[in-house]
Order: C-alpha cells, then sequence, then structure tokens
C-alpha cells in the first residue's frame, strides 16, 4: 500500500533521510521510533508530500506530491505540536470538512466521543483551547472521515485516560481497513498500539520488527488495587483513571483499555511501596 | 475552485483576528478621521479643496506607508505561519497547492486591500452627508491605483515569503526591497544624473520602472496634469505615453509586477519544500 524506495532528503549538506526502502501493507500498524533528528518527522513529510526528495514514495501507486488532492483524501494526520491556528473550532472543522469531502457532523460526533462538547469551543480560537483539547480536535477530523491511512506523531500524548481508551476504541475500528503509521520516541509509549515496529537513526532504518499482535485495541483490562495507607497523590492519579474507590481509600477498582497497559502499570510504579495488592485481568468487551 | 474559495476564506479569518491587521486597519482609519480632525476638507493647497484635497493627502500617506506594510506583515505572516508549523497542518489536508497559493492570495488581498478602501469610502459617505463635493473621478482612481499598489506588494511579499525560509530571513529581504524602492526614487537618480553617468532617458527610465515612482508621479498627475514639480522628466513621461497613457501606465504596470512576482512565487513554493 505505502511505498518508500530508496527515499533520501539532504537539508544543505545534512543528509537526513538515507535511501530508505519500505513497503507497508494494508492493516499494518508502524511504529515509527528514533531519538531526535533520526529522520522520522522528515519521513512522514515526504509521505505527506510536503517535502521534495529523492527516491519515491506512492501510496497504492500514486505519488502523495503530484496528485495531492487524491492522495492526501486517504491520510488522517495528527501532528504532535498542534499548530497555532487563529481561526475558530467551527471554521477549522468547516475547512478540513469541506476539503476532504466529509460531513462536519461526522467530524463533530468523533471529537464527542472523545469527550469533546464542541458547541461552547465552535467560536473560540483554536490556539486558545488546552493540549487535550486540541489534540482531541485534531484526532477528530483525521477519524472522522474516509482515511485508510491514519499517521500520527504521539497521538495520545495529550489525552485523559478515558480519552484515550476511546480512541483506542476508535483506532480499533479501523484496523482492518486502514494503516497507520505512529510516530514516537519511545517504543513503550505507542508498543501496545502496533504490530511492526521500524526504528530510525541517522536518516536510515536500523530495526524492522513485527511484533506480537496479542494486544487487542479495543480490549479492557480489569484491574483492582489495595492500598496500605491513604496518600492523597496516589488518590488523585486513581481519579484520574476514573477508578472507583471501594472503602476509605484503600480499595480500587477500573477499567484500563488494553493498549494502555505499559503507561498504567508506569503510573503504578511510582507508588509501588503503597500498593499491598495488585491485580488484573482481561476482560472480554 | 472549492478549495481556492475555502483556502482564501480561510485566510481571511486568520487575518480578521490577527493583530497586524488590527493595527493596519486602525493606521488608515486613524489617518482619515485626523485628515477630518485638522480640518483638511476646509483648507486649500494648489487650487484643490475640500474632499480632493483630503484625498490627495490619504493617497500619498497611503503611498508612504502601504507598501512597507503589506510587504511585511505579508512574509511575517506567511513565513511565520511555515515556521509554526501552520502549513505542516494544513497542507496535509487535501487541498491542491494552487488552490492553496492563489486562495491565500485571494484572501489576503481582500484583507489588504478592504481598510484602505474602507477607510477612503468612509470619507466620501461623510462628505456626502455633510454635502461637500465628491471628486468622483478621483476617487474612482485613486480606489484603482491603490487595487494596483495593493496587488503590485502582495505579490512582491508573496515572492519573498516563497524564497525565504525563516521569519527573520523573509523580513528583511522585504525592508531591502523597500529600501531599494525608495532609494531608486529620487536619491540614487539625481546623484548619477548630476554626475553625468547616465543619461537622463535611463535615469527617468529607471525611475518608471520602479512601482514606487510610478504611484507617486500618476498620484501627482492628478492634481498636476503637466507635472511641473516634476521638472525635465515630465517631458520624457509625458512625450512617451501622454498624460492618459501615463495614468493607464499607472495602473497596469504595478499590477503586472505583482502578478510575475505572485506566480514566479507559486513556482518556487510548487517546487520546493512546503513546510
Amino acid at each position: 500500500m505505502i511505498k518508500f524506495e530508496s527515499v533520501a532528503k539532504t537539508f544543505r549538506r545534512a543528509r537526513v533521510l538515507d535511501g530508505i526502502s519500505l513497503e507497508i501493507g494494508t492493516g499494518e500498524r508502524i511504529a515509527l521510533i528514533g531519538s531526535n533528528g533520526a529522520g522520522k518527522t522528515t519521513l512522514i513529510r515526504c509521505l505527506l508530500g510536503e517535502y521534495t526528495h529523492d527516491g519515491s514514495v506512492t501510496i497504492d501507486g500514486h505519488s502523495p506530491r503530484r496528485e495531492r488532492t487524491a492522495v492526501l483524501g486517504k491520510i488522517g494526520f495528527v501532528p504532535q505540536l498542534p499548530p497555532p491556528l487563529k481561526m475558530p473550532v467551527g471554521q477549522l472543522i468547516a475547512f478540513a470538512a469541506g476539503l476532504c469531502g466529509t460531513d462536519p457532523k461526522r467530524i463533530l460526533e468523533v471529537a464527542g466521543s472523545l469527550g469533546l462538547d464542541t458547541t461552547p469551543i465552535m467560536d473560540r480560537q483554536f490556539v486558545r483551547l488546552s493540549g487535550g483539547m486540541k489534540q482531541k480536535l485534531l484526532i477528530a477530523i483525521a477519524l472522522g472521515r474516509e482515511a485508510n491511512v491514519l499517521v500520527m506523531d504521539e497521538p495520545a500524548a495529550n489525552l485523559d485516560p478515558e480519552a484515550r481508551k476511546i480512541f483506542f476504541e476508535l483506532l480499533a475500528e479501523r484496523t482492518a481497513s486502514a494503516t497507520m503509521l505512529i510516530s514516537s520516541h519511545r517504543l513503550n509509549e505507542v508498543a501496545s498500539l502496533v504490530n511492526r515496529v521500524i526504528e530510525l537513526d541517522l536518516g536510515r532504518v536500523i530495526l524492522d520488527d513485527r511484533v506480537a499482535d496479542d494486544v487487542s485495541l479495543s480490549g479492557m483490562l480489569a484491574c483492582r488495587i489495595s492500598a496500605k495507607r491513604v496518600e492523597p497523590a496516589f488518590v488523585k492519579a486513581l481519579g484520574t483513571w476514573n477508578f472507583e474507590d471501594l472503602g476509605g481509600g484503600l480499595e480500587w477498582q477500573g477499567l484500563v483499555a488494553g493498549p494502555d497497559r505499559l503507561r498504567f502499570l508506569g503510573m503504578t510504579s511510582r507508588y509501588v511501596a503503597l500498593i499491598s495488592n495488585l491485580s488484573i485481568t482481561e476482560v472480554n468487551k | 475552485m472549492k478549495h481556492l474559495w475555502l483556502t482564501a476564506r480561510l485566510d481571511i479569518v486568520e487575518s480578521l483576528r490577527a493583530r497586524w491587521f488590527q493595527i493596519y486597519t486602525l493606521v488608515f482609519g486613524g489617518i482619515v478621521a485626523l485628515l477630518f480632525l485638522f480640518g483638511l476638507t476646509e483648507s486649500r493647497v494648489l487650487g484643490f479643496v475640500g474632499l480632493s484635497r483630503l484625498l490627495v493627502t490619504y493617497i500619498q500617506l497611503t503611498m508612504a506607508i502601504l507598501p512597507i506594510f503589506v510587504l511585511v506583515t505579508t512574509v511575517r505572516s506567511v513565513a511565520g505561519d511555515r515556521e509554526a508549523g501552520v502549513f505542516e497542518y494544513l497542507l496535509s489536508l487535501p487541498v491542491s497547492l494552487g488552490a492553496w497559493f492563489w486562495g491565500k492570495i485571494l484572501g489576503r488581498y481582500v484583507v489588504i486591500f478592504a481598510p484602505v478602501f474602507v477607510a477612503m469610502l468612509g470619507a466620501v459617505l461623510w462628505a456626502l452627508a455633510r454635502q461637500i463635493e465628491v471628486p468622483w473621478e478621483i476617487f474612482t482612481y485613486y480606489t484603482a491605483l491603490l487595487a494596483s499598489m495593493c496587488a503590485c506588494f502582495l505579490g512582491i511579499g508573496m515572492l519573498i515569503s516563497s524564497l525565504a525560509r525563516g521569519t527573520d530571513m523573509a523580513q528583511g529581504a522585504a525592508f531591502l526591497v523597500w529600501l531599494v524602492l525608495l532609494m531608486f526614487l529620487d536619491l540614487i537618480l539625481l546623484g548619477v544624473m548630476i554626475q553625468g553617468k547616465v543619461a537622463p532617458e535611463v535615469a527617468v527610465g529607471i525611475a518608471l520602472a520602479n512601482p514606487l515612482q510610478v504611484f507617486r508621479t500618476a498620484a501627482l498627475a492628478l492634481f498636476d496634469p503637466q507635472l511641473i514639480v516634476l521638472g525635465p522628466s515630465a517631458y520624457v513621461i509625458l512625450d512617451t505615453f501622454g498624460a492618459a497613457g501615463f495614468r493607464l501606465y499607472a495602473l497596469a504596470y504595478p499590477a503586472v509586477i505583482g502578478l510575475l512576482c505572485a506566480v514566479a512565487g507559486y513556482v518556487v513554493f510548487k517546487r520546493g519544500d512546503l513546510p
């Protein structure tokens, strides 16, 4: 579906991409990882037809540079840093929907399912939204249309656990029909979302590995935690994960999205001395 | 075409909320307000009285301010948007590069032309309300002159924005272009003519290739048809173009310069890296 053939990009004398060749099929979920300057953003920009480069990039045989409207109509993109757009939210949605030929209501529905109530913010400038709101809106614009390639740069970084859970479910609905390219500095941020890992370093692919696809994007984990004593910071942290207090702040239970397990365990590890019991059970949804 | 309008509308909405636009509107609205406040409609210079006097002063001030304002705000906002990642995101949407670039120019044109025109129109409406005679010929020609001036400097601004990668570089280049045009108004040309290094016709030719000088001369020609204030240069201009011909040239030439610069900017934009 996506084909990079000997893609090279040089900025002045710095070679940022050094002859990258990759083939990515439909349904693959790729983690594009690497340190700063590895070439992730440049590769994504080549895929979006934004950079000129040597070699070729095609999606279903079409060039994103020469056949922009046809190819980009199928790509949903979520940048890592939201652009500082001064236009009102309503205008941005209308603009994106108009270009993508989708119904703005569809974008609003996805935003609503991510927990973003767009009604009171339609006239507010996009740049004035909080980080999480911006991220949800950009995800809604990317998912609220017929995109069969999703390119996302740390898409869940600014989302709360509940929104992340829904985001994973939305991605799960598209696993059969869409190809996903998720960029991140660290593999553990996106490991549970993907079935293939591509690591870049100095513009070259240094790792291309298919990983076990055991984690279902829509799977859930039932968790139960016992604490030795009541610690406000721990209570607050569990609150952000929508955990229910079963007794005096000492017993907690809640549901965690399957792909969020590493992140959840990362949170609990900070309070490991407080935890007397922790159980995690996969539940079918 | 739909994408072009969408982009133009987007640029207008973005600009209306930008601080530069508020200052820009305030400056031109303020000029007209101040001219009224100082009773310029009551004064008389070279036989000009009433609204004609105000419009002549307004166009002179506009010619001094508008080029640098349009150049700097255009390159700042376009190059600034590119640096801030606005292009990266918006150009990931399925919009053709032609619709994006020309839509942006169209939107920007509306935004820079509207305040200068509305300020002038406001003066005319005020005059009508106060039963001051309105010089419609001057008003129409000055409107066309302003439209041409906006097109010229917007085109140059978009070319600079396409060529320069960073805001600082773009801003510096815009300032340099303005400075060169300004210097070739009188300063350098007078010097080389006095030294006898070039034929007077060449010096006048260079001046007439300078859009700033063309506007200046066209504005003068309306209240001084024989261009007496220009001295002997007037003979070259009037012999070459004729009075009506020069008025037409003053509208068409800068607009063509702007269009050519915009086309060159588009070619550069289309061939290079977008964000």
